[in-house]
């Protein structure tokens, strides 16, 4: 059954949609249309499934609203690449300067800033714990594409942690 | 299949890095790994970012749906009874209620989101399976929710669940006492889907919930009553029954000393 995996469906909907109003309305789409199909299910993972079903939900939900979330980052993975720049060289303390700023709205902000594709796939990874065989299929990408963009995505996290400490 | 050289920032087994710390490489793979990465820089700066962007994570980023949002859904989801082979035209219209909004609902929606706050907010003790097996009775009395299969004959009933439940709910037909089969549907009882079935007399609906239980147990009819509904519930060869209806007391336990002898 589906309803085990409610939170799991609301984690996803809230990071993808960033507001708890839309996050209720994909959900809510989003477990009617599960339920709906449920007999017709053969798979052994409902939870994917039923992610699955969410992200399609979300994204349906994007695409009417403004289409803005759908565009990808520009130049998609050329950009990327740019934006996350070179490793430090070390030198500054990287295991202790980031633990003050870890504060929950903070880390909220700076994910909720990640393009889409890179949240979903950090969120998929990190908070719903999935392996990148089943983000890989959730998302219809290849793993080597979920690789990077988790890569990406935690490269911004900490590169933009670092920047907002230095400024402040 | 990962040499990404732009997302490698310099090394083309940062990828790899990354699913080492993902526990994704196995041990010749992990091995190899740490002979490039005691020479590499590059790498192992990389590892050291892995570990502080999974720090910035650690905080309560989860978000599990907040109760009144749970309570939402699963209000909804309590009118939309699982799909019937049998019934397609009772198919679902996703626009019916996406118009709705619950504050606009009345008795039906409120009975269900009632439900399902005792379902998922109060623990399931023996007293709020009560509340539940009466209010998913109330539930399924809306119009077009009481039965998912509509047969008077058992045998049809009781395959109806086959697949849909994971146990065999036992079916009988009692029309010789009275009491005849109406059908059957899925319900959700102390936090699992149970079978209903759905028995008549005269004009009244009695609902018997069936819900496994370790075997051995038996308990012997006990009554009680909620907004005016019966409950008579008890235990047998392994499941545990609660019939509801707004039928005279004593007719109800007639029914559950009935369905009890009737092999």
């Amino acid at each position: 059954m589906v309803l085990p995996h409610l939170d799991a469906a609301h984690n996803l909907a809230r990071w993808l949609m960033r507001d708890a109003t839309a996050a209720e309305d994909v959900l809510q789409e989003a477990m009617v249309r599960a339920l709906t199909y449920f007999p017709g299910f053969r798979g052994v993972n409902p939870r994917g499934w039923l992610l699955q079903i969410v992200r399609n939900a979300a994204y349906g939900s994007m695409k009417l609203n403004r289409g803005i979330e759908l565009v990808p980052i520009a130049n998609g993975e050329e950009n990327g690449g740019a934006a996350i720049a070179e490793l430090p060289s070390g030198g500054d303390d990287p295991e202790t300067s980031l633990i003050k700023a870890r504060d929950r709205s903070h880390v909220q902000q700076l994910i909720g800033a990640l393009p889409v594709e890179l949240r979903e796939t950090l969120v998929l990874r990190e908070l719903e714990e999935l392996s990148y065989k089943e983000i890989a299929e959730l998302t219809r990408t290849p793993i080597g594409t979920v690789m990077s963009r988790l890569w990406r995505a935690r490269r911004l996290l900490v590169q933009a942690t670092r920047e907002q400490r230095k400024a402040s | 299949m990962m040499t990404d050289e732009r997302v490698a920032g310099g090394c083309d087994k940062v990828l790899l890095v990354q699913a080492e710390f993902d526990g994704e490489l196995d041990a010749a793979q992990a091995a190899q790994l740490a002979a490039h990465r005691a020479g590499c820089p590059v790498c192992r700066a990389a590892e050291a970012e892995l570990a502080q962007a999974r720090e910035l994570l650690q905080g309560d980023l989860y978000q599990p749906a907040p109760d009144d949002v749970r309570a939402r859904v699963l209000a909804r989801l309590n009118l939309v009874a699982p799909q019937s082979a049998s019934a397609p035209a009772r198919r679902f219209r996703v626009g019916d209620f996406a118009a709705w909004r619950p504050s606009t609902l009345g008795f039906g929606l409120g009975a269900a989101c009632a439900a399902a706050l005792m379902l998922f907010v109060l623990s399931p003790a023996e007293q709020s399976l009560t509340d539940q097996v009466v209010a998913g009775h109330v539930r399924a009395l809306q119009p077009g929710h009481l039965q998912d299969v509509l047969s008077e004959d058992r045998h049809t009933v009781k395959p109806w669940f086959d697949g849909r439940i994971d146990f065999a709910p036992p079916v009988k037909d009692l029309a010789a006492q009275q009491f005849p089969l109406k059908g059957g549907r899925l319900d959700y009882i102390g936090g699992r889907p149970v079978a209903a079935l759905v028995y008549q007399r005269d004009k009244h609906v009695i609902d018997l919930f069936v819900k496994p239980v370790a075997a051995g147990a038996v308990v012997a009819p006990e009554t009680a009553e909620k907004n005016g509904y019966n409950v008579v519930h008890w235990v047998q060869d392994g499941m545990a029954f609660w019939a509801v209806s707004d039928v005279e007391r004593n007719q109800l336990r007639d029914f559950a000393t009935t369905w009890q002898r009737t092999p």
